[in-house]
């Protein structure tokens, strides 16, 4: 006779649970409503969709109490592990979330917005991307990667324009390679090492000092590229620019930012022990996908002739400089990775909320895409404001001092040279002054050129534009140019925290 | 609120055109010229209230922005400084009176407040990345002013100018994080307070490598041989306005790097790179004065020879000593009013004829005395005639060098021959012999707005040619100090010969004048 499974329901910390929770009852209340009743307004699962966020942000803010008072939480059978980083890597999916979804207030009618599967699709792809941050077991990882994955290949897809449909597919393709490339990495450590939780495995690995070493960097490659195709590392990169050019803009700057914290956070925990393992060969392979990232991010990005397609190279670059901050893995490194992320959520936020400010319902003729540059030629003489906003955008991605995100390359540079990494400090640098080419491009088209002839009035650059996304982008302007008076505080708080999770 | 003047200083111009934003465009001009008035008021009321007396920074302000990495609003002037913000204001009140009928002068005057901001904010920051975030921001105005007022190449002219600053900063940049982190390895704290990282003693090695880091960013900026080319292209397709602030103050920002950062924080590097740099300021002395005379374009060769002029500051600075520092940083000044001025008279032609190839003009001393009169002085001036204001920079930068080695002192004083035959050249070709070209037969003669702007220039350049010594005090009352903590960081024993202490005979005297009482 079996013996009746005992477990005491506070033993569960069923706590632990109700960032994911919520989100998941946000969406099934969604599909609901629509099922009661259809044809309603997409303002009203806009609205309802934020409120579930902000609830989402109310039980994050509350996990946070209690990872200050009482450190690191497991809960759900030990699945879930709220440490410091899955706390913040939440909060940036929530934060970002909640600033993206109001966008779907457009002035002209979208497809996708029509659609309340759209809002409940989000809110599971979110509550996916929160499960695979605040857990080290590989199973779980591996399920939220892919309820994230899953909503936003139909998110994409739900654009409903030829190149729509074949960005999908193509993400759908690469991701699925992913997914078997996970399987396959945790496979083998879980053949080594008995286990597929994270700490586990380094545990095991620890004691009999990396003996199995060709298993293990087999593991460490194969979870290294299925991570890299969320995070987009070259050379996993190549579904990013045909992606972001088929989603529409605000979807495109949405996956610039969740998913790839989601990988980032994922990539931590797993190299947290690697690098410290001191085995050359990780640190090896780790270093040279940061730089070739970075830099091959950056020539690619200099050559196109579309806006979104640039801004898509411009990620790859991005992350690549954020992954480096995984390979450093000092806890001042870490903190710079949240740093920058956070500042890139913001100035990521604004450019691509310009975008889809100016986007058409279709695409007139003589222009090749919806974003490309020569659309912007001669801006400051049409309508000044757009692109004195637009050129602020840019400067802060580019770097430049006092704007947003020089004060993550600032930490991040630093951190790079506190460690003792100076060729990484100095690649770094120059990768800065390569991508000030490629912003300063539009700057130059906006500022320095004579406008075409079809946008003599430039009412087609806010054309797209309602209240919400203006209030979203003057939230993204204030975070943008003001950045400087809240990184204190930030540094504070993601120090604590990081370094109370251990990294 | 004299305490917060340079927030002020700072700030004022920034507000000032945000709310020029509002004025109608026909009166923008006349906001412009009161805004920059009031801002050249303040600076004069900054020198009034300074003591030139004290060697120290004055009117510190110091608010923390992100302690926890040493990051503070620090600001701050001394007699090397307090003098280039002054020109700044004066020379951006100048350009602003002067601009001529152009297109979008809205636009162009907003600007130019914002540069204002900058340039005040680079000469003022007392911490590393204050400095670093003006001396950043100032590339973006002047993008924009070469971008959208310049020449037929101005959108390559401008891209150059930006990417070649950029990438020389990020270096910098890095090396600023080294420093702080080496200062953290010393202290255990965060700062990139200029200040604390005076008190930095590094070993020699280290040093090195910093200091290339820095001279990376600052050479650039000079720029010094090789790293020149981006600057004619800069000026030959920059607005007139846009080559007088370039020349007169944005090229500064190098020179004062080297002497507020490169001097002081690395005595033993800056004696170890003395002779490599100073040969590279020779070289840039002559080839591009060689270069200069074999220009057509009269801009050019303005351009040119404001390289070249860079050179001698470059010399004076790297002469460590008194004399050599003082001297590159009048020489600094002398050449803000200089250049500005020629630059300006250049555009006086310019707006006129709308060419600037010299051999389309000839005899204009007969349509135009006037003008030809002020390009005289200008031209004296500019090649170092006693009792003008370069004269004075140029001779003490040389005779600081001359203690160090007399026969590249001799060489740069080649440099300044060569450079009296192309300005002489070139005078002659624009202004004597026959009027060839009938175009020039009836060129109206420089007009009052032109004048408002030339006349202040010109007296300057011969008021402190003649009686530098208000300005020269306080300037060698700081340097004195900056040469003072050089040689008494010094190292190595040749550091420590080559650094003289000028202080050091005063200090004994002193203190026993303290026993005697």
């Amino acid at each position: 006779m079996l013996e009746p499974v005992n477990v005491s329901l506070e033993s569960l910390n069923l706590m632990t649970l109700a960032p994911m929770l919520i989100p998941v009852v946000g969406a099934l209340l969604i599909l609901v409503i629509d099922t009661i009743k259809g044809g309603l307004d997409k303002s009203l699962y806009v609205v309802l969709s934020m409120l579930f966020i902000l609830m989402d942000l109310a039980s994050l803010s509350n996990a946070s109490d209690l990872f200050s008072v009482a450190g690191t939480m497991m809960g759900a059978f030990d699945v879930m592990l709220i440490d410091g980083l899955a706390i913040l890597a939440q909060f940036i999916i929530v934060g970002a979330s909640l600033l993206f979804i109001p966008l779907s207030l457009t002035n002209k009618r979208f497809h996708e917005a029509s659609h309340p599967e759209f809002f409940a699709l989000f809110l599971f792809m979110m509550s996916g991307f929160q499960f695979m941050v605040a857990t080290d077991n590989l199973i779980l990882v591996f399920v939220g990667l892919e309820t994230g994955s899953l909503a936003l290949y139909t998110l994409i897809a739900l654009h409903n324009r030829d190149n729509s449909f074949e960005a999908a597919v193509k993400y759908f393709t690469m991701g699925a390679l992913a997914a078997g490339f996970f399987s396959f990495g945790a496979m083998v450590f879980y053949a080594l090492t008995g286990s597929v939780e994270i700490n586990q495995i380094a545990t095991v690995l620890a004691a009999n000092n990396y003996a199995d070493m060709g298993y293990v960097l087999v593991g460490t490659v194969f979870l290294l590229a299925s991570l890299g195709f969320k995070v987009s590392l070259v050379p996993f990169h190549t579904w990013t620019p045909d992606v972001y050019e088929g989603a529409s803009a605000p979807m495109a700057g949405y996956m610039s930012i969740v998913p790839k914290i989601a990988g980032f956070i994922v990539t931590m925990r797993l190299f947290e022990f690697l690098i410290h393992s001191h085995v050359v060969w990780l640190e090896v392979i780790l270093y040279a996908v940061v730089v070739i990232t970075m830099t091959a991010g950056n020539v690619w990005a200099l050559v196109q002739t579309d806006v979104k397609r640039m801004l898509a190279y411009s990620s790859i670059s991005h992350a690549g400089f954020v992954m480096a901050a995984v390979m450093i893995g000092t806890t001042q490194a870490n903190t710079a990775l949240f740093l920058y992320w956070i500042l890139f959520t913001f100035t990521n936020l604004g450019s691509f909320s310009m975008l889809w400010m100016s986007r058409q319902k279709n695409l007139p003729d003589g222009q090749a895409s919806d974003h490309s540059y020569d659309k912007f030629a001669g801006l400051i003489k049409t309508s000044p404001f757009v692109a004195v906003l637009m050129s602020l955008f840019m400067l802060s991605l580019a770097g430049v001092p006092p704007f947003a995100l020089f004060w993550g390359k600032l930490y991040m540079i630093g951190s790079a040279v506190s460690a003792g990494y100076t060729v990484l400090a100095l690649i770094m640098a120059l990768n800065s002054a390569i991508a000030g080419y490629y912003y300063l491009k539009l700057i130059v088209y906006m500022l320095m050129k004579e406008p075409a002839a079809v946008n003599e009035n430039g009412e087609i650059y806010t054309a797209n534009a309602t209240l919400t996304i203006k209030t979203i982008t003057g939230i993204a302007v204030v975070g943008t140019i003001f950045a400087f008076v809240a990184i204190d505080p930030l540094l504070e708080f993601i120090t604590a925290f990081v370094y109370n999770s251990g990294y | 609120m004299i305490d917060h003047i340079l927030s002020i200083l700072i700030f004022f111009p920034v507000v000032a055109a945000l709310f020029g934003v509002m004025v109608q465009k026909e009166s923008i001009r006349a906001y412009g010229i009161a805004v920059s008035a009031i801002e050249f008021a303040l600076a004069l009321w900054l020198w009034f209230a300074f003591d030139g007396q004290s060697s120290g920074m004055q009117f510190m302000e110091s608010i923390p922005l992100i302690p926890s990495f040493g990051i503070n609003y620090t600001l701050g002037v001394d007699g090397i400084s307090i003098f280039i913000i002054i020109l700044s204001t004066f020379v951006t009140l100048i350009g602003i009176a002067s601009l001529g009928e152009i297109k979008d002068l809205k636009n162009m005057i907003i600007t130019l407040l914002v540069l204002q901001m900058t340039m005040s904010g680079v000469f003022a920051a007392l911490d590393a990345i204050v400095f670093y975030v003006f001396w950043e921001l100032s590339l973006v105005p002047m993008l924009y002013i070469i971008g959208a007022w310049g020449g037929p190449l101005r959108v390559y002219a401008s891209i150059k100018f930006f990417l070649y600053t950029f990438t020389g900063s990020l270096v910098m940049l890095v090396g600023m994080l080294f420093m702080a982190y080496f200062y953290n390895q010393a202290t255990g704290e965060w700062s990139f307070a200029i200040l604390d990282w005076y008190r930095l003693i590094l070993p020699e090695n280290l040093q090195l490598w910093l200091f290339a880091a820095f001279f990376l960013g600052f050479a650039i900026k000079v720029p010094m041989f090789p790293f020149h080319t981006w600057l004619p292209y800069a000026h030959g397709q920059a607005p007139t306005i846009g080559s007088v602030i370039l020349a007169a103050i944005l090229l500064k920002m190098g020179t004062y790097a080297f002497i507020r950062f490169s001097l002081p924080l690395f005595p033993d590097a800056s004696v170890f790179f003395m002779y490599p740099i100073a040969v590279l300021a020779i070289i840039m002395v002559i080839y591009t004065a060689m270069v200069a005379y074999g220009q057509k374009d009269i801009k050019q060769v303005i351009a040119y020879s404001s390289v070249s002029h860079m050179g001698i500051i470059i010399i004076g600075t790297f002469a460590l000593n008194v004399e050599g520092v003082s001297g590159s940083i009048f020489l600094m000044l002398g050449h803000g009013v200089v250049a500005g001025a020629l630059f300006l008279l250049v555009g006086v032609i310019y707006d006129r004829r709308h060419t600037k190839i010299m051999s389309e003009f000839g005899g204009l001393a007969h349509s135009m005395p006037r003008y030809a009169t002020l390009f005289g002085v200008m031209m004296m001036a500019s090649v170092g005639m006693p009792l003008t204001i370069n004269f004075v920079g140029e001779f003490l930068s040389l005779l600081g060098f001359f203690k160090q080695s007399q026969i590249l002192a001799l060489l740069a004083g080649v440099g300044i021959i060569v450079g009296a035959i192309y300005m002489l050249t070139a005078y002659k070709k624009l202004f004597f012999g026959e009027i060839t070209n009938e175009e020039n037969r009836n060129l109206p003669d420089v007009n009052k707005r032109e004048l408002v702007a030339l006349i202040p220039l010109t007296f300057l350049a011969i008021w402190l040619g003649i009686y530098p010594k208000p300005v020269l005090d306080p300037i060698n009352t700081s340097v004195e100090s900056i040469v003072q903590l050089m040689h008494d960081k010094a190292q190595t024993q040749e550091a420590k010969r080559r650094i003289p202490a000028p202080l050091s005979e005063l200090t004994i005297p002193k203190s026993s004048i303290e026993e005697a009482h």
